[in-house]
């Protein structure tokens, strides 16, 4: 009904403006084309002013509502970096958007068109352009070295020190992959996958170094402090882990594992402490996926040392959730050990 | 290069083709409805019709952008236009997210390739190719021709895509596999993905065609003393832009085909590693990030082909109407030139966050930020253009203002994007949605508004009405500012693209109001441009008639046709140039026409 209403109103205000239209071109003949034609001329310049003038007051208005709903500080010691050559970039080109705004509109308002003013012939002058040619390549030379000097800080290796967390994305949802004890991930071959059997991210149970990695969906605990370096890939088709608290970013690519690694900087907590209860760091899918993609959601869990420690101490490998009876934990080993060394080799392809 | 011997070339050409007509008796054939309208080999018709597939295009493109703004503004109501429009696909007025995202997908298919490629350099190109460099017609008019219908079926499988059963192609307009590739992984990944290939294909074919018709016209055909640099900047902004679509479209093509054998085949061109809702595929040894090469190699160059004949009509109009002439010609075909060029080095700075090899990625960050340069060096000619000008607020020289205060706003984000410290934050954010939709979407499209209210005299002897024109500017503008800027912090706060719902989000729920004021206005724009449509026809047939060969006073040799041109487009022999375009307000003359000899006591400059 409304929606009628609407467009209802849309024609309505649409005819009236057609046949207001249609008249001023009929006064416009009667009255003599050429001096309506400079009436309006005026009206168009004054309009540009005073675009201008309401635009910078727009600009201004904008920020001041909306400076206060995108993201607070930086949660990582790279989205420092990137917090700051993004501040640094915002007041060069703020500047030049100033600048250069006024210039056209104001221009365009001074020199409309008026019978006493001659147009200045004025084709070209080599000193003018050289000087704009210059002064903008110092300024993107400025830009470009700050931009791959924290480029190359944030891409570089990751230190010795480095947890390690796999991150496998899938239609739609984040599986997580800690290293275990022995601080490597074992081997994975995608057609091992089986949920069925216990197996989602086709790890090789041959593989030694795959008999203490813990699994874990939707939620990635870290440790405050310390450098963490995911290794980043795919089921199905290209994800990305977006971390916009972290300032961070990596596609996740099907048979082509990325990384990317940074520093958290503040614990869950402390950031509940400071942005309310309902503060949690969100990972969110930016690489268009499919029908889910809007809410592709995991979550990350920023916690000390030892909370984590107790949180590691609390999972059960993956191993045993495939092999119960290899559990040590498991009250009642069913089956011997040769007889889970042929389902292994029966998942095989 | 001796223009006689071309012209003569020409008429050998036009012999073997005996349905073109005799050049030197201009109506000599009669022609029928289907030579005239349909069928035409005239480069003035071939324009008309680019322009108005085109515009059917925009109006279906902008719909679909408006109604999924609906849901974006307004996630938790339903609206039963949906229903109307959509049926199935929007049961209960909300739209289901696979047709959600089918919708995306076309709106940018739609614009980006249909619109502003087509529709833009397809009209202005073949418009005012012939009629600035004082040719009869192109090269080939019948390529030309063959190049619109390879547009118009392209247009016909991609139109048709929107009716099959799975819904058009949902991988977003950029269609990266293994998403576009797997038909398990999507509903628009099946038919509609090959229909949208087909599509691609053909129009690829179609912008080939018309390419190199371009670039061998502008080459072989100019006028008896129409030297290269003679010629008024439109003609060289079309020259790059037909440059750059031969050279990167092919690209594309391979691409596209490539993914086509992944589809159909059992290629793994980008296929590896994939288990899809459990399914274990056999492709191995692929790379999806293959595909991402191949596309932005054309991507990017792509965008220069939507904003350089922009560019091109903006230099043209803001010199007519500030009646001086445009300020650093040589410098402006320089910039072009240099555009042109860094055009093809700069692709992969869309894939910065693909794992792309760091080293490398510096390479793209420089090589992007030089853009800035020639950019830079184009925005301070034309406000020199204006400086001390005398200018006459035609709906055009509106419209070309317009594109110069949206090519700055637009261009300077693309140095925060351009910088991969920066877009390792704002990659696929909302941020990235409003810097491409204002300097390449809206000022691509104030470029093209501006060139049909310049020009719409010449195609259809008639004017569109101002005042309209001017109501159409000034909501155009201030709706456009008011949709796109403040976009720009929900991309600072992180809010990837293509999020249709928010809600679950703590992180990105804070911006409903604002998306709410975006979907108001953008439904305001859009009747606006509906506005101007009606404007369109109604003037084709009933605007105030043009009564002086030459009503903007403008130097160019289009001005020289008769009002109404026939198919040779001059009466008698073509006339002979003397003098660069732009010689307006010189010696106290307000225009010197292009056709006037140099006087003998005439001021040495060009």
């Amino acid at each position: 009904m409304s929606t009628t209403f609407i467009i209802l109103i849309l024609i309505l205000g649409f005819l009236i403006t057609f046949q207001i239209a249609k008249a001023s071109e009929y006064v416009a003949v009667m009255r003599g084309e050429e001096k309506v034609r400079k009436q309006t001329n005026k009206i168009n310049g004054f309009m540009l002013l005073a675009f201008l003038v309401a635009g910078l007051i727009g600009v201004y208005y904008c920020n001041e509502q909306l400076k206060g709903k995108i993201l607070g500080e930086a949660a990582s010691d790279h989205g420092d970096k990137i917090d700051t050559m993004l501040y640094i970039t915002l007041a060069l080109t703020f500047i030049v958007f100033v600048i250069t705004q006024i210039l056209l509109f104001w221009f365009a308002y001074k020199y409309q068109e008026s019978d006493d003013r001659k147009p200045y012939y004025f084709p070209h002058n080599n000193k003018l352009e050289v000087i704009w040619t210059v002064i903008p390549a110092i300024a993107l030379t400025v830009l470009v070295g700050f931009g791959i000097y924290y480029w190359f800080g944030i891409t570089g290796e990751a230190p010795k020190n480095s947890m390690l967390v796999e991150v496998t994305g899938k239609q739609f949802g984040w599986e997580f992959r800690y290293p275990g004890k022995d601080g490597e991930l074992g081997k994975r071959y995608y057609k091992l996958t089986n949920e069925a059997a216990g197996n989602p991210l086709g790890q090789v149970w041959e593989d030694a170094a795959n008999h203490d990695d813990v699994y874990a969906t939707q939620e990635m605990h870290l440790v405050v402090g310390k450098p963490v370096k995911l290794i980043i890939t795919s089921k199905d088709v290209i994800h990305d882990v977006g971390l916009a608290h972290f300032r961070m970013k990596m596609d996740a690519v099907p048979g082509t594992p990325t990384t990317m690694w940074f520093t958290p900087k503040f614990t869950t907590k402390e950031m509940k402490k400071k942005y309310g209860d309902n503060f949690v760091y969100e990972i969110s899918c930016d690489q268009m996926c499919g029908k889910g993609h809007y809410s592709m959601r995991g979550t990350i869990l920023v916690e000390t040392q030892e909370e984590f420690d107790r949180w590691m101490a609390s999972q059960k490998p993956q191993y045993y959730t495939a092999f119960p009876d290899k559990d040590p934990d498991n009250p009642k080993m069913a089956m011997p050990a040769d007889s889970a060394k042929a389902m292994t080799a029966a998942v095989k392809p | 290069m001796s223009n006689e011997a071309n012209l003569h070339g020409h008429t050998e050409v036009v012999t073997t083709h005996p349905v073109h007509h005799d050049e030197h008796h201009v109506h000599h054939h009669k022609e029928t409805f289907v030579t005239k309208y349909i069928f035409s080999q005239d480069h003035k018709m071939i324009a008309r019709q680019f322009l108005i597939t085109g515009i059917i295009w925009a109006i279906i493109g902008g719909l679909f952008s408006v109604l999924f703004r609906l849901q974006l503004g307004y996630p938790e109501q339903s609206f039963p236009i949906l229903e109307t429009f959509f049926g199935r696909w929007a049961a209960g007025g909300k739209i289901v997210p696979e047709f959600y995202y089918a919708l995306v997908t076309m709106h940018g298919t739609i614009l980006v390739f249909f619109v502003l490629t087509a529709g833009l350099s397809g009209t202005f190109a073949n418009l005012l190719i012939p009629f600035q460099i004082g040719a009869r017609d192109m090269a080939s008019p019948f390529l030309n021709m063959l190049s619109y219908w390879f547009f118009f079926l392209a247009s016909i499988v991609m139109m048709s895509s929107l009716f099959i059963e799975t819904g058009p192609a949902a991988g977003g307009w950029t269609m990266y596999p293994p998403l576009s590739a797997v038909r398990q992984a999507s509903l628009g990944s099946k038919l509609g993905s090959d229909l949208w290939l087909v599509s691609m294909a053909l129009f690829i074919v179609s912008s080939l065609l018309g390419g190199l018709n371009y670039i061998s016209t502008i080459l072989n055909m100019r006028t008896k003393g129409m030297s290269m640099t003679r010629m008024p900047l439109t003609m060289w902004a079309i020259f790059f832009t037909a440059v750059l679509g031969v050279l990167s479209f092919p690209v594309l093509l391979s691409g596209a085909i490539l993914l086509l054998f992944d589809r159909n085949l059992g290629t793994s061109f980008y296929l590896s590693d994939i288990v899809v809702n459990g399914e274990i595929l056999s492709n191995e040894g692929g790379s999806a990030i293959l595909y991402q090469h191949l596309f932005w190699f054309l991507g990017h160059p792509e965008v220069y082909i939507i904003l350089l004949p922009a560019m091109g009509m903006v230099s043209e109009i803001l010199s007519v109407n500030s009646r001086k002439p445009i300020f650093g010609y040589m410098a402006m075909v320089g910039s072009l030139f240099a555009i042109c060029i860094l055009a093809f080095l700069v692709w992969a700075h869309h894939m910065f966050v693909t794992g792309l090899n760091p080293f490398l990625g510096a390479f793209f960050v420089l090589l992007t930020l030089l853009i800035a340069v020639p950019s830079a060096i184009k925005v301070f000619n034309w406000l020199t253009t204006l400086w001390r000008g005398n200018i006459r607020f035609t709906p055009a020289t509106l419209f070309a203002i317009g594109f110069v205060s949206l090519f700055i706003s637009g261009g300077l984000t693309g140095i925060f994007l351009g910088n991969s410290t920066i877009d390792i934050h704002l990659h696929d954010t909302m941020f990235v949605v409003a810097h491409f939709h204002i300097v390449m979407g809206v000022a691509s499209f104030f470029g093209m508004f501006a060139g049909v209210y310049h020009w719409f005299p010449k195609m259809f002897a008639r004017y569109l009405n101002n005042t309209l024109g001017y109501i159409h500017f000034w909501v155009t503008i201030i709706g456009s500012y008011l949709i796109f800027w403040p976009m720009h912090y929900q991309g600072l706060a992180g809010i990837p693209r293509r999020y249709l719902d928010k809600r679950a989000w703590a992180s990105f729920n804070q911006f409903a109001d604002l998306d709410k004021m975006i979907t108001v206005v953008s439904i305001i724009v859009f009747a606006v441009q509906l506005m101007f449509v009606f404007n369109f026809f109604y003037s084709i047939f009933k605007g105030r008639k043009v009564r002086t060969q030459n009503p903007w006073k403008a130097n160019t040799l289009e001005w020289t046709t008769p009002i109404v041109a026939g198919h040779g487009n001059w009466e008698g022999e073509i006339p002979e140039v003397h003098r660069w375009a732009y010689d307006y307000g010189k010696d106290g003359r307000d225009f010197i026409p292009q056709t006037e000899p140099i006087g003998e006591n005439e001021s040495k400059d060009h």
